[in-house]
This record gives structure tokens, sequence and C-alpha cells, in this order.
């Protein structure tokens, strides 16, 4: 990754604040000192200037304000009873959280459990490194084997703005034991009307023949800055569904790489994005196939309205020991207003030579010759741009595998997209 | 019911009719043959409103009213319809979805109740043996892997869901085999009633064998130089457009 440094005082602010202790959060501290923040000619973060987002809505140096918030009930999911962790604007909030541990160790991070700091990169990426120096809070997730935890996770990222700008650092580790299966939900949403930054990482490790299934809802209506570094590392015969739902946000960075390492194993990396207002959401994924016989299959879809703007870009990498490797991937856009625009890059990097694997991405308007068809049977304009669009987000949603979150993100998306047939 | 006078429209620069004129009374069936790039489709695409034509010149009278006046959407609402040449094929979309949203955009427009699920079930299953479809083809994604019998007779099924009052057919016949062709023609043929007004486009007089015409208009750059009875189409048939160029070329 080639980060053109940049020393603003936005960095020198990060610096002073960082207290120097041993251990990680030192090299980490190192790290950000060397890599600087993402300039514009950064080539990872060329279409999103995150550096001057922060620069021009943050004051580094502001704490963040107390938060006296009783209930997040208009956070929930409807029809799901879930284990549900919250953090408010960066801490842990007990409280408010209610969990069980009879199937799952859910505990506060210590920064001390076995493989912390080993997946998230901290020397390549200048915000992984902010992140490993600066976390405040965070959860481990623990499945022993041979467990299938009843009730999903789900991490609410609450900010609390009312008082003033929120910044929230915030580390996870989860690890999924031999043959056992979890969802994880992770939701941001904000209370008040400043601005609020969230640096999220989150490890996983799943074990042999254990299934993650990770759905991430940002459908935040506040003004949320987020970055997010998510890595997963699979051993064989392994199974990770995820579902990435973009909805809101002022500026959303979502880096997830799933790395496959072992044979058998079963990779499903989803997203839909469908953006209005001045939102700017960008995923980069990496797809890393390390051992031979193992499956992975991405969608991404797009509807960009508005000013806002879409950002994709898909690594795969499918490593010399890798043979029999299929793997997909696709992201398709569709751009509904002048000003809306998308920026898509697939990257397939094959060192095997007995692969099975494609990719593609095509950016467009909505079909006038289908728009004509529906028209022509007498829908109007309205309800027709609808159905076309709902059926094309369908077809990620169709992906879900749990039913209630599968109804939940559907009202939102047709909620969204005007839906009334 | 349809009185087309003296039309012009263009695509793009292209001039493609030329001064067209038609009379469609309720009850007629009128066949409107013609050499490539006469304008057939042309004819067909400016009735439903299909919006990178330019009408130039001329009008067009629907019932009343000003056809060129009216949106596509409300063009199908006052009872007319396309059958396309080439059915657009929607991923995500079910015919199902797709005909109970327009039946009952229709109804509401005519000030008609919207049909519940099980009277819209009810009314599909009438139509569909009309056309012999089979449900499991409506439930799948609009047109997505029809074949081209399946995707034709799929057009004359929604003709018998939205219960026109125009229809046009749009080279409906092309690509058919017989047996395909002769299912789309019975479904045509069972709908044809005395205040039905249909405009069959054709380029091949075999269809005009199972849908009887009551007229056959001669298409030639952009405007109908012959008419007659269904005897006309039988001698296209035999000697071919050219004796036709040559009777234009000399008036």
């Amino acid at each position: 990754m080639s980060v053109v440094t940049e020393t603003t005082p936005l960095l020198s602010d990060i610096l002073a604040d960082l207290k120097s202790e041993a251990g990680l959060r030192t090299a980490a501290h190192e790290a950000l000192e060397q890599l600087g923040l993402p300039g514009n000619k950064s080539e990872e973060y060329k279409f999103t200037p995150i550096t001057r987002a922060l620069e021009k809505n943050f004051q580094l140096a502001k704490k963040n304000p107390s938060s006296e918030i009783e209930s997040i009930d208009s956070f929930s999911i409807p029809g799901i009873d879930a284990n549900s962790i919250v953090f408010v604007n960066g801490v842990f909030a007990e409280k408010l959280s209610h969990y069980e541990q009879t199937d799952v160790f859910i505990k506060s991070i210590s920064g001390t459990e076995n493989g912390f700091g080993t997946l998230a990169d901290f020397k390549t990426d200048p915000f992984v490194a902010w992140n490993t120096a600066a976390w405040s809070t965070g959860i481990s997730i623990e499945v022993k084997a041979n467990t299938s935890v009843s009730k999903p996770i789900v991490l609410h990222y609450v900010h609390d703005s009312a008082a003033g700008e929120v910044k929230s650092f915030i580390r996870n580790i989860i690890r999924i034991g031999k043959s056992s299966s979890v969802t994880v939900i992770e939701k941001q949403d904000t209370l008040g009307d400043q601005a609020g930054f969230s640096n999220i990482v989150t490890e996983g490790f799943v074990e042999e023949n254990a299934e993650l299934s990770l759905f991430s809802l940002q459908a935040d209506k506040g003004k949320r800055f987020h970055f997010g570094q998510t890595t997963i590392w699979q051993a064989r015969d392994s199974r990770v569904n995820s579902f990435t739902l973009t909805l809101d946000g002022k500026l959303i960075r979502n880096n997830f790489l799933l790395v496959l390492d072992g044979e058998g194993i079963e990779s499903h990396m989803d997203g839909l994005y469908i953006l209005q207002g001045d939102t700017l959401a960008d995923n980069h994924t990496v797809v890393d196939h390390r051992k031979p016989h193992s499956n992975s299959n991405e969608l991404y879809k797009g509807i960009i309205d508005d000013n806002a703007k879409g950002v994709f870009n898909g690594k795969i990498y499918v490593r010399p020991d890798a043979q029999k490797t299929n793997a997909f991937q696709s992201n398709r856009n569709i751009l509904l207003s002048d000003k809306s625009t998308v920026n898509t890059k697939p990257q397939l990097e094959i060192w095997a030579d007995d692969v099975k694997c494609s990719h593609g991405c095509t950016t467009g308007q909505l079909d006038d010759e289908a728009m004509f068809y529906l028209q022509a049977r007498g829908i109007d304009k309205v309800t027709a741009r609808a159905m076309m669009l709902y059926a094309f987000a369908g077809e990620v949603l169709d992906k879900i595998n749990s039913e209630p979150l599968k109804k939940y993100f559907d009202t939102l998306i047709s909620e969204r997209l005007h839906k009334n047939f | 019911m349809l009185s087309i006078k003296n039309l012009h429209a263009k695509i793009e620069d292209n001039q493609i009719l030329n001064g067209l004129n038609l009379e469609v009374k309720p009850g007629e069936v009128h066949a409107i043959m013609g050499p490539n790039g006469s304008g057939k489709s042309t004819l067909a695409s400016v009735l439903a409103g299909r919006e990178e034509f330019e009408v130039t010149e001329g009008t067009v009278e629907y019932q009343g009213k000003d056809l060129l006046d009216l949106a596509p959407e409300e063009r199908a609402r006052e009872g007319v319809f396309l059958a396309f040449q080439y059915p657009v094929e929607i991923p995500g979309v079910s015919t199902i979805n797709f005909m109970k949203t327009a039946v009952n955009q229709v109804r509401e427009a005519r000030g008609q109740q919207p049909l519940d699920a099980v009277s819209f079930l009810g009314l599909m299953k009438e139509k569909m043996k009309l056309v012999e479809i089979d449900q499991s083809l409506l439930n799948r994604s609009l047109n997505e892997g029809f074949s081209g019998g399946e995707k034709k007779r799929n057009e004359i099924f929604q003709m018998a869901m939205l219960e026109p009052k125009l229809a046009i057919l749009d080279e409906t016949d092309s690509g058919l085999d017989i047996d395909a062709l002769r299912i789309v023609a019975n479904g045509v043929n069972k709908l044809r009633d005395k205040n039905k007004g249909i405009i069959v486009v054709t380029h091949y007089q075999r269809l005009l064998e199972y849908i009887v015409p009551d007229f056959v208009h001669v298409l030639y750059k952009g405007k109908i130089v012959k008419s007659g009875t269904k005897e006309l189409a039988l001698e296209l048939e035999a000697k071919g457009y050219d004796w036709i160029k040559d009777e234009v070329a000399v008036v």
C-alpha cells in the first residue's frame, strides 16, 4: 500500500494525544508517525478524503462529552432477541447492555487476548495504527467448540453528540471454536447533531468447520464519519457470510479482509449501498485465498442519488498454493443523478494456474427500455422506478440467511426506495 | 376509435414517418405490412409513446383524445396496448407482481377497486389458459431466460389481463414456429370483439392466415402506399414488394 505521507497539524495532534505506553500501542504509535495520514494522492484513499474531513469537522483536543442516555430501545432491531452490547462515545455501557453468557463468553477487551493485533495490520494503514494506539474499549466474543450460539450478538456503536463532538476508538476480537457458529450484527446510531468519528477494528478467528455470520448496518442519520477495519481469518472447512448495508452517514470507509487459510472454506461477502444527500461510502475489500479447494463469492451493489459518492475496491488474491480455487466478485452500480458518482476497481491477482475466477463491475443508469416497458403496461414512472431499483437491490438482500434480519433490512430498503407496490 | 392524420415522426435525425394516414374503427383488424425500414415498428412505438421518437407533424386522435399528449402509462390506462417486438427482460421483477401492479394501477385510473389477491389469481388463471402459459413461467423474473415463443405468449397474456380497447401487435409472429404462432394467434382471436381495434404489424403473410384482417396496408418510406383486403397480403407474399416500389416510383 502506498500512502503518501502527510504531516498535518492533525497528525501532530493525534500523536501528542497518544500516551506513550509499552508494547503494541507504542509500536502502533510509531507506525502512525511513519505512515502519516493519507493525502489526496494516496492510492488507497484516493476517492475518500478522510484526512480532510477530519481536519474540517473535528478538534482532537476536545474530550468526548459525557452521555446520559438511559435507553437505546429506539435503536434496537425489531423481531430479534439478541445479546446486546452497547458502546456510547467509545465507552462500554454496561448498564444499557444485556447479554447472557450461557453459550458464549462476552467480556470487555483487555488487549491481552490470544491473537490480538495479529490480523489487523497497523504497519500499512494509518487508521488501523491510530486505533491500535488509541483504542479505549471493545468486546471479546469467544465461542467454545461445538456450540451454536442461539442469540445473535448486536454491537451498538452509539454516539451521543448532543453536547459536543465525539471520537470513539473501539477494538473487538471474535473467536469461534471448532464446529461452532455465531451471528454478529454491528449497528451505528447517533443522538444529537454534532459530528462523530468512529474508528473500529475487529479481528475474527473462525476455527475449523466453524461459521460466522457478520452483518453491518450503517444507517446512522447523524453526522457519522467512520473508519472500520474488519479482518477475519478462516481455518479449513469454515464458513463466513457477511453483509454490509450502507444507507446513511457522512463518510463511511469499510476495510474488509477475509483470509482463507485452509481447504474447503466457503466465504460470502455481500454488500448493498443506497446513498443519497452527500453521503460517501467506500468499501475496500480483500479476499485472500491461501490454500486449495476453497470458494469465495462477493457481490456488492450500489444505488447512488443526489451528490452521493460510492467507492468500491475489491481485491482477490489467489496464492500459489491455492489450486482449485473458485473466486467470484461482482460490483454493480446504478447512478440516479447527474452529480452522483461511483469509482469502482476490481483487482484480481492470481498466482495459481488451476482456478476459476471472475470479476466484473458495471455502472449505469436505470434501463430506459425497461422503464418504458413497465409504463406501457400502465405503471406510473415513480412506481416503475421503485420496482426496478427494488429488484436490483433484492438480489443481494435475498442472500441474507436470517429471516428476521432480512425482513428488517427489507423494511429499510423499501422505505429508502419509496416502494409502494 | 383511432384516427391518424398526416403523421410525421423522426428519431434523432432520421425522418421515418412521412405523412401516414390510418383510420381504425372498433371491431376492425388492420394489418400493416411493408419492407424492412418502411416505418412499421416506428408507427407502433409512436402510438405507445416511446420517448425517443419525435412527432414533427400530424395528429393522432384516440377516442376523442389527443393520444400524443398522453404519457405511456396514461395511454395504457386509456386502453392502448403494445405487444413488444422485443419484450424486455427485467431481472428480479416477477411477471405476477408486475401484472398485479399494472392491473391495479389501470383499474384505479378507471375508477375501479383494486383486485385482492384471490380475485387477481382467479383472473390470472383464466387468462393463462388463453395463451397456454404455465404458472411457473409467471413466477419467474419477467421474460428472463424465456424462449422467443414464451416471451410472445407472455405479451398476449398481458394483453388479456389488461383488456385493452386498441391493441398493437408489433411483429408478434417474428421468430415463432408454427405451433407457437398458432397459440399466439388463438389467444388474439379469443380477445377479438366488436369493441376492440387491433393493429397487426407483420413481416409475414403467414400470420394473417391465423388472424384474418379486415384491411391490409402497405407501408413504404413512412407512408401507406396501398390498402386492400386480405387478398393484398397474398399478392405481396407471391410477388414481393418490388412491384409496390415500382408503382410508387411511377406515381
